[in-house]
């Protein structure tokens, strides 16, 4: 590559169009795609899922599968076209000049191959170097992506490593041959918020170390916002938007950057002044796609005859740094116009006590041999819980993955039975009473709502069957007339076409699954309703639609919801109180303005802090937590979190080494446990505060 | 490692014991001791002379103390008739009832007489055996390459021509059974009238009448290519089809895994990708199934050691059945069982070092 010059831009991607032939139809995934990324510049892709983020990453490495092809347009690289290039001539690209860090690291490294051997295989391929010395180079690579202990790593297989840590070999396999181009495809998404926030970190720092550009692909705003210096917004197969980061985040210029900045939770929305408004419709299949403008169906701006008409091209925003748009309407459109605000509603006041819990704890038992034997193992997953759940209130429980909050949801529901304490469901103790040995009018009042909407419903019945049938397990209406009815009343509850009832689970989208499994949960009129990250696996613009549901139906039927999320930002928008959970420990307790405020418990500090905020306005102090959350079954002495804490040293003597913090009520109902003092805590800075505008 | 080692070998003492129990409560069946008796003694017996030649040669009692007996626990019968002259199950021939051992089953190592051969089934199972493991080598050093090479080309392309090809070469083998491809292969390599033989015979191109012979009975002395050839290729036929498809399977989906796009996307060329990160990967599941091959290769050796008249352990088993041969049955059985049990333990062994996801703590 001696002839590239270097201030020239290293990828240039030129109207490419990526079509997928199946036996029925050709697929078009990516139409008229053009971007350019500078050296040393990282570019960000961002984009519902399906609207060809990745194809277009998999096709910088062509790499489309059998059935995928480029069907026009160019990718040049350093100046090469790389549509062009014959298999032998990309294999020396890839890995060397271009490299590529996947979204699942547990999948994306060889099981039956030691670490150190997959990271030496790119030098040994592409620099002819020994093993010997690419086994060294791995070893200061391990040492650059900041994993301890780096001569063990080498060692180790991937299945002996932590998400995080698999995350970082990945990184560091993709820098053993000091590419010009790095491709990350959502590398953070399978992973914790503390651990994303390292990798992050990680990620830039090596941006900058070895002036690698980035392609990075992600659908969380806030974290393009944190790593790229320009971005691209894609919409089904298009790309409707371009520029820099900031000019994008604050001058957007195409309608759907615009309502998908709307449909997320920034600090400042409130679900009861100020709600999401969710982009209405759905997301157009491949073959579906409207004419001329993909979006116009679900625009508010959308005039019949112009935007339907014909193809919309590109067009610059002057005056701005290389900022396009693919609308039609933008230099009409007044930009600064405040969102037509929805319905404002009244917050509803506390109701009677509903759920009681008092230092529940669970225990699970393991052997530790694969083949049976060894000693005895305990896993406290939950630990002395105890907390008061009110009608009408929503109560968030936080924590990262392992933290316990699931295993808490299983002990409520019934699926397990606690170890020792109390749950009084209204006047009734239903710790020791599993869900078989339950009543149904319990079982009706309790129910829950499932993280993965694909899952969760069974494939070969009808949906309205579905729903009927949970009416008779609830023994609820006299005949079949009579439940057919109230079915078709709560696909209404849950705004889904009455039609749906014939339908079968796999012709619908995400989102309205999810809406058939709240409708089955509402079924036997719940009055605590256990919402599992009810939205997390849902795209952003339907996240926010769903959300909205299940408030208005809390609001409805005055409805208990025990919201478990590991996403702050929802929760700071939906959540009335706020649990936040480490290692099976309740750390801090009390409203969502108390935990989100200063006094922090050190973990909810470090958490706020890790939460990417798509705002430019926002100004964050950066915590990074060190290491990974340690295991469940061997928990550190003392205070679950002294490993990570960083206020520790302010705690006189070892006592966070030795004691079990208190727990500390501060005013207002405000738990917090912790050893620190109230001078201390009182001290504290908020982690995020608002630039002046 | 060692109690794990120790845990497996306990169940497996306790199996074979179990099954060794069944099999002899079946061969010891009271119509089976009768037609013992008739054989033995006279075709024409009184039933009453059965029945108490039956006792006096240690059938009778209880069938478990009968079984403690033939294992070696239990003290051996002894019997004096009226003529004061003392038999037993561990008097033999030149040896007086004082100078005889109290034990002798197979624990003792003595495994009984055959009545087929007259002559210590120890002798005839080790001689046997001997012969058969010549067979059930070769068919692995052809069938385990073979199969695994197929499985492999087909799987690392999935719905390639190559891959058609061989899977329908797979499904034909798999699905012609031993007696079926054996009769084929003979007639069309190994008959004087019929197949390529004459053909080759009239163009001078072999001196014998047929390609290969149609009786690998000379193999007992010589094995050669031309005696060996076609009882090895259809035992192992069947086996390289079946092998074939599990490994295709198992390599299909390990090239669908992302590791391997990994490994693509790092610039590690076709057959390197294959060899070194995905072959170790797909072969985990067929290693399982290469195992379990060796006790159904005990299965198929029986009709082909019938078929092309190779006096191995296939063929003296048939030999012990048809003529109700009991201790040699036995013997077969417990033989067949111990192949079955050290095969598995070396399955399950040899997968924990092929996955180390699986190691033992």
């Amino acid at each position: 590559m001696t002839d590239w010059d270097p201030s020239k831009p290293i990828l240039e991607i030129e109207n490419l169009s990526i079509s997928f032939f199946t036996r029925a139809r050709e697929i078009p995934a990516v139409m008229d795609f053009s971007c350019t990324v500078m050296p040393g510049e990282s570019m960000g892709l961002v984009g519902e899922s399906g609207c060809g983020k990745s194809t277009v990453a998999l096709a910088v490495m062509r790499d489309l599968g059998t059935n995928g092809r480029i069907t026009s347009g160019s990718i040049k690289f350093k100046g090469r076209d790389l549509t062009h290039m014959t298999e032998e001539e990309l294999r020396h690209i890839r890995g060397s000049e271009i490299a590529m860090i996947y979204q699942e690291p547990m999948a994306s490294l060889n099981p039956a191959m030691r670490v150190g051997d997959q990271l030496a295989e790119v030098p040994m391929i592409h620099q002819g170097m020994t093993r010997d010395a690419a086994l060294k180079l791995a070893r200061q690579i391990i040492a650059d992506v900041r994993l301890p202990d780096p001569d063990r790593i080498l060692r180790a297989y991937p299945h002996q490593l932590s998400g995080g840590q698999q995350q970082r070999i990945v990184i560091a396999m993709a820098l053993m041959a000091k590419p010009a181009l790095l491709i990350l495809d959502e590398p953070t998404t399978a992973l914790d918020v503390t651990v994303e926030a390292g990798i992050v970190d990680l990620v830039k720092d090596l941006g900058t170390k070895y002036g690698t550009s980035m392609l990075f692909i992600s659908h969380n705003l806030g974290l393009i916002l944190d790593v790229c210096d320009r971005l691209c917004v894609m919409y089904s197969g298009e790309a409707v938007e371009t520029g820099n980061v900031v000019e994008v985040f604050d001058k957007m210029r195409h309608p759907y950057t615009q309502a998908l900045f709307r449909s997320i939770p920034l600090p400042g929305a409130d679900k009861n002044s100020s709600p999401l408004i969710a982009i209405p419709g759905n997301f157009p299949l491949p073959h579906e796609r409207p004419k001329g403008c993909n979006f116009g169906p679900r625009c508010d701006y959308f005039r019949d005859g112009l935007c339907n008409a014909g193809e919309v091209p590109m067009d610059a925003v002057p005056g701005h740094d290389r900022h396009a748009t693919r609308c039609l309407r933008w230099r009409e459109i007044d930009w600064d116009a405040p969102p037509k605000v929805g319905k404002v509603t009244e917050k509803l006041p506390r109701g009677r006590l509903v759920l009681k819990m008092e230092d529940l704890r669970k225990y699970y038992e393991v052997s530790a041999g694969a083949f049976g034997g060894g000693a005895e193992k305990v896993v406290k997953a939950n630990e002395s819980l105890s907390f008061e759940a009110h009608e009408n209130e929503t109560l968030a429980i936080v924590g990262e993955s392992g933290c316990g909050k699931s295993t808490f949801a299983k002990v409520l529901m019934g699926l397990e039975t606690a170890t020792s304490g109390s749950i009084m469901l209204f006047d009734e103790n239903v710790q020791d009473t599993p869900i078989q040995a339950r009543n149904t009018d319990t079982v009706s009042k309790l129910q829950m709502v499932f993280q993965n909407p694909f899952d969760t419903l069974n494939p070969s019945m009808s949906v309205g069957r579905q729903i009927i049938r949970a009416l008779e397990i609830f023994q609820k209406g006299s005949s079949d007339a009579e439940r057919s009815d109230m079915m078709l009343n709560l696909l209404d509850m849950v705004k889904l076409p009455r039609a749906f009832a014939e339908r079968m689970p796999r012709q619908l989208s995400g989102g309205q699954k999810q809406r058939v499994g709240i409708a089955r949960a509402f079924a036997g009129g719940a009055k605590v309703v256990v919402a599992d990250e009810p939205v997390s696996a849902l795209d952003v613009s339907v996240q926010a639609a769903v959300t909205d549901l299940l408030m208005d139906i809390q609001r409805e039927n005055h409805t208990t919801l025990l919201f478990i999320s590991h996403d702050l930002s929802i929760v700071r928008y939906l959540s009335d109180r706020v649990m936040v959970m480490y290692l099976g420990h309740v750390v801090e307790l009390g409203t969502t303005d108390q935990v989100f405020a200063p006094p922090y418990h050190p973990y909810t500090e470090a958490l706020l802090s890790a939460v990417p905020i798509a705002d430019t306005r926002v100004k964050k102090r950066r915590i990074v937590l060190e290491g990974d959350i340690p295991s469940a079954m061997n928990p550190p002495p003392g205070c679950p979190f002294q490993t990570r804490c960083r206020w520790k040293t302010r705690v006189p003597g070892n006592l966070c080494d030795t004691v079990l913090p208190p727990v500390q009520v501060l005013a207002g109902g405000h738990q917090i446990k912790c050893h620190l003092s109230t001078e201390e805590l009182a001290a504290m800075e908020p982690v995020i505060s608002m630039a002046a505008e | 490692m060692l109690p794990f080692l120790l845990r497996r070998v306990g169940v497996m003492i306790l199996t074979a014991l179990t099954l060794s129990f069944v099999v002899f409560c079946l061969t010891n069946l009271a119509p089976n001791l009768e037609k013992l008796a008739r054989t033995e003694g006279s075709v024409r017996m009184s039933d009453e002379a059965v029945d108490s030649w039956i006792i006096n040669n240690g059938h009778g009692g209880l069938m478990i103390t009968r079984y403690g007996q033939w294992l070696g626990v239990v003290p051996g019968w002894t019997r004096t008739d009226d003529k004061g002259v003392t038999r037993g199950r561990c008097i033999t021939e030149g040896v007086t009832a004082e100078e005889a051992p109290r034990f002798c089953g197979i624990l003792q190592g003595d495994w009984g007489t055959s009545t087929v051969f007259r002559e210590p089934v120890a002798k005839t199972i080790s001689d046997k055996l001997a012969s058969t493991g010549w067979l059930m080598l070769w068919v692995m050093l052809v069938m385990v390459p073979v199969s695994l090479i197929i499985g492999v080309m087909s799987g690392m392309r999935e719905g390639s021509r190559t891959d058609r090809v061989l899977s329908t070469f797979a499904i034909a083998t798999t699905a012609t059974p031993e007696y079926v491809s054996g009769v084929i292969l003979v007639v069309i390599f190994a008959s004087a009238t019929t197949g390529i033989s004459p053909l080759l015979a009239e163009w001078g191109w072999i001196d014998g009448r047929t390609l290969f012979l149609g009786t690998a009975t000379s193999a007992i002395d010589q094995i050669t290519f031309w005696n060996f050839a076609l009882p090895v290729m259809t035992i192992a036929l069947y086996g390289i089809g079946y092998i074939a498809r599990m490994t295709r399977a198992s390599m299909t989906e390990v090239m669908t895994q992302q590791y391997i796009r990994t490994a693509r996307l790092k610039g590690v060329a076709f057959h390197q990708v294959i060899l070194k990160h995905a072959l170790r990967n797909a072969l985990i599941a067929p290693f399982t199934v290469i195992m379990l091959q060796f006790p159904w290769l005990l299965n198929g050796v029986v009709i082909v050691e019938t078929l092309f008249n190779y006096k191995g352990f296939g063929w003296t088993l048939v030999q012990a059945a048809g003529n109700n041969d009991i201790q040699l049955l036995l013997a077969c059985s417990v033989v067949a069982v111990f192949v079955v049990l050290v095969t598995q333990l070396i399955s399950d062994i040899g997968y924990v070092f092929l996955n180390p996801r699986i190691r033992l703590s």
